[in-house]
């Protein structure tokens, strides 16, 4: 089929270096010693642990639900024994750890019961669901949930599903092997793509330096008789980036900031689609993937590897040189030396590439930019990457934001090209951490300020209600009292003896219309007294004279101390309401 | 007459432009100082007292009038005060206090025998619990500020240093190698 291809700018041409690792076909890595698991290995919410120490699972029973909706599921990849539930080290730059669960196989393999599933008869809710619960994520390197992907926008009518076959990236080939070996279970996958998602085109892209596989492909495509095109794209790389892809096959360019979906497209790897596929025909979650071995090794080839399994471990089955002196996970140009070679192989873990100083040779010292512009002309996001440079240096984020670096893919075309080997996409990822870690604090800092304000709301509004109940109480005694003293006024004029029992009464009463604190204090003030009063020592009577003259020396220094020991009781009493 | 003229005209003008002024600075009158409101956005909220103003806005208001230095903030750090100074047109200063790492505070729960009195004390609302049952800390709210230490009977709340994740981790800033220079000959 003749087709319409668009370009994207800029882009490189690196060595593909693909060629070794095509020889042999796939191959089933064996059971290693142990595998180690990482809970949080896609983008979103930590699936938390559903296994403890122990436990005895099967292959493809779940260990980590998924934790909301931006989440995937993460199942045992072999049966055995789980030894712990412990942080371990992670396949990330940082070489920090993270929980895993550690399962030690106990060599049969043997699955949970899986069910095919008619996902025709399904309401999309539940295919995507199902594909959670298999935990389907991309494989193309983002590792984003699948099923959030596959629900089509409401307002944007669906108009091309990309499916990314290019794998641009220099070494890896464990998609190249998948289509190749397994192109039926691929296309399969799209098809329920294409029914979830009902897009008026199925373009699937790959790269033409990778004829057996689109010849693969078209194959699997025709006698399945799908309406899927097939499409070879230009070999240059970051053909596989999603936006590059969308790109050179529909001409649309995805804007700064929006998704592909706003523009009615959208990309998956076809690595994902297999896994789709794979979960809802054989009822098989992810628990392994293809995993590319090259690099400074004897015996380059592409193996079928369980999830978690360590990548030293792993390393070993392509008998890696001597002079190997470090395991880079991913490509040369988007991957990153792995801190810690146990780290165990995740979903996202396509390629693992043996390094040595022979292969790639140290970095030569930094130049100082020179402005000839390379990076630009190289950048296929058509960013300026000199200018984002200058201001990540000058730690300038601010700058930065307004260059876009939230568009920078970090594809590393514009280190490639700079003729002062300046590591740009270093700088860049250092801009975006240090933006995302202030925004973290800025919102962390707003809302502190939202509950401080609010606090402090509320301490105000219940001071004024307990004054508001200690005023009504006051005023209620202080009446009670002056009907009382009115009633003995009334006694006394009529038997004309005057007494002077009741005058405190009428400063109260007085007190309690002015001023409801003042009112507030004298009740609590009267309370404590009547309770002091009310207090009578007890068990004197049991005590010998001895004890009676220590209790009556006692009272006699009360007796001296009495003001400052009736204002304490008060206070005391009004705490006691406070932490009522 | 002439000149009489001409002193109503001033006279006139005056009235006019005093009167239009007047009703200007009532009608536009500016309601709070609007550099609290940028000085405030500028300090980290944990509302901790340790400029011994009573919150971040205090602090933020007696900047703003002068009687405060830019240095009283622990929290905002070295960091902060280069801000304040930025936006203030002052001097940086050395801060008034040792620069801590940021710290979230921790209840040892075993110990904890439920007496509210840090419930009361955090700025907040960042610790749960009731009379006599045990309290927590709700991390992610908690800003580190250190106010519930003083008031614990039992002293069962700790301060923990926040420590590096996969979450919170960065990348670093690119190392540029300082090298000497090749020795020129003096010519």
């Amino acid at each position: 089929m003749l087709m319409n291809l668009f370009k994207f700018k800029g882009g490189v041409k690196p060595p593909t270096n693909k060629t070794q690792s095509l020889g042999l076909p796939i191959a089933q890595a064996p059971l290693p010693t142990r595998l180690i698991v990482p809970l949080h290995q896609s983008i979103g919410g930590m699936p938390r642990p559903v296994v403890q120490a122990g436990d005895k699972v099967l292959k493809g029973q779940l260990i980590g639900k998924a934790d909301g909706w931006v989440s995937a599921a993460v199942h045992a990849p072999t049966s055995g024994t789980v030894l712990e539930v412990a942080a371990h080290v992670q396949p990330h730059p940082s070489g920090l750890d993270a929980l895993c669960v550690v399962i030690e196989p106990d060599g049969k393999d043997e699955w949970i019961e899986r069910t095919t599933l008619d996902y025709k008869a399904m309401t999309p809710e539940q295919v995507r669901e199902h594909l959670q619960q298999s935990g389907v994520v991309g494989l193309g390197g983002a590792v984003f949930p699948t099923h959030g992907k596959l629900t089509a926008s409401k307002t944007v009518p669906m108009e091309e599903l990309v499916i990314n076959g290019a794998e641009c990236e220099p070494y890896i080939t464990c998609d190249d092997l998948l289509m190749r070996e397994r192109a039926e279970e691929v296309v399969r996958g799209i098809g329920v793509f294409r029914d979830l998602l009902q897009p008026k085109k199925v373009l699937i892209g790959i790269e033409d330096n990778k004829p057996e596989a689109a010849a693969a492909m078209r194959a699997a495509v025709d006698a399945l008789g799908e309406s899927f095109s097939v499409i070879s794209v230009p070999t240059l790389y970051p053909a596989g980036g999603a936006k590059q892809l969308i790109r050179v096959l529909t001409g649309k360019e995805v804007p700064a900031s929006k998704r592909s979906t706003d523009l009615g497209v959208q990309c998956f790897n076809v690595a994902t689609a297999y896994t789709a596929w794979r979960a809802i025909a054989h009822g098989e979650p992810v628990v392994s993937r293809l995993v590319t071995l090259t690099g400074n090794v004897e015996s380059p080839r592409n193996y079928e590897v369980l999830i978690g399994t360590p990548m030293d471990e792993l390393l070993q089955l392509a008998q890696p040189k001597a002079d190997t002196d470090g395991i880079l996970m991913g490509g040369p140009m988007m991957g990153f030396l792995v801190p810690d070679p146990k780290a165990p192989v995740v979903k996202a873990t396509n390629c693992l590439i043996a390094h040595s100083a022979a292969l790639f040779p140290p970095k030569p010292e930094e130049m100082p930019c020179i402005r000839c512009g390379a990076c630009a002309t190289a950048c296929p996001h058509e960013l300026q990457p000199f200018e984002m440079y200058w201001f990540s240096r000058a730690k300038n984020f601010g700058k930065t934001q307004e260059y876009h670096i939230f568009d920078c893919i970090e594809c590393g075309c514009c280190s490639f090209v700079c003729p002062s080997r300046i590591p740009l996409v270093q700088y860049f990822r250092f801009a975006k951490s240090e933006i995302w870690a202030r925004e973290r604090e800025k919102n962390a800092a707003d809302g502190a300020k939202v509950r401080f304000e609010f606090k402090q709301i509320r301490e105000e509004r219940e001071k004024a209600e307990k004054a508001e109940k200690l005023a009504k109480a006051a005023a209620a005694q202080a009446a009670k009292k002056a009907a009382e003293a009115a009633a003995a006024a009334q006694a006394e004029s009529t038997a004309g003896d005057a007494g002077d029992t009741k005058p405190p009464a009428q400063p109260v009463a007085v007190d309690a219309e002015n001023d409801p604190k003042k009112a507030a204090i004298a009740a609590a003030m009267a309370r404590a007294k009547a309770q002091r009063e009310a207090v009578q020592p007890k068990n004197i009577e049991v005590a010998d004279s001895s004890v009676q003259k220590e209790i009556s020396e006692i009272d006699a220094r009360r007796a001296v101390l009495d003001p400052a020991a009736s204002d304490s009781a008060a206070t005391s009493a009004q705490n006691q309401e406070k932490t009522d | 007459m002439d000149i009489l003229i001409a002193i109503a005209i001033m006279a006139l003008g005056a009235i006019v432009l005093g009167a239009a002024l007047g009703f200007a600075s009532i009608k536009f009158k500016v309601d709070g100082d609007p550099l609290v409101e940028k000085i405030e956005a500028l300090l980290p909220q944990t509302q901790c007292g340790q400029c011994s103003y009573p919150g971040c806005r205090p602090y933020a208001e007696a900047i703003a009038k002068g009687e405060a230095d830019i240095n009283l903030c622990p929290p905002g750090g070295m960091e902060g005060v280069a801000k304040l100074a930025d936006l203030l047109g002052r001097e940086v200063k050395p801060l008034d206090a040792e620069e801590k790492p940021k710290q979230l505070a921790v209840i040892d729960e075993q110990t904890c025998i439920g007496c509210t009195l840090c419930i009361q004390s955090c700025p907040v609302d960042a610790i749960v619990g009731a009379a006599k049952q045990m309290h927590t800390i709700i991390t992610p709210l908690c800003t580190g500020c250190e106010l519930c230490l003083p008031p614990c009977p039992v002293e069962c709340i700790r301060m923990e240093a926040i420590t590096e994740n996969i979450d919170n981790w960065k990348w670093k800033y690119p190392v540029v190698e300082i090298k000497a220079a090749p020795m020129q000959r003096a010519a």
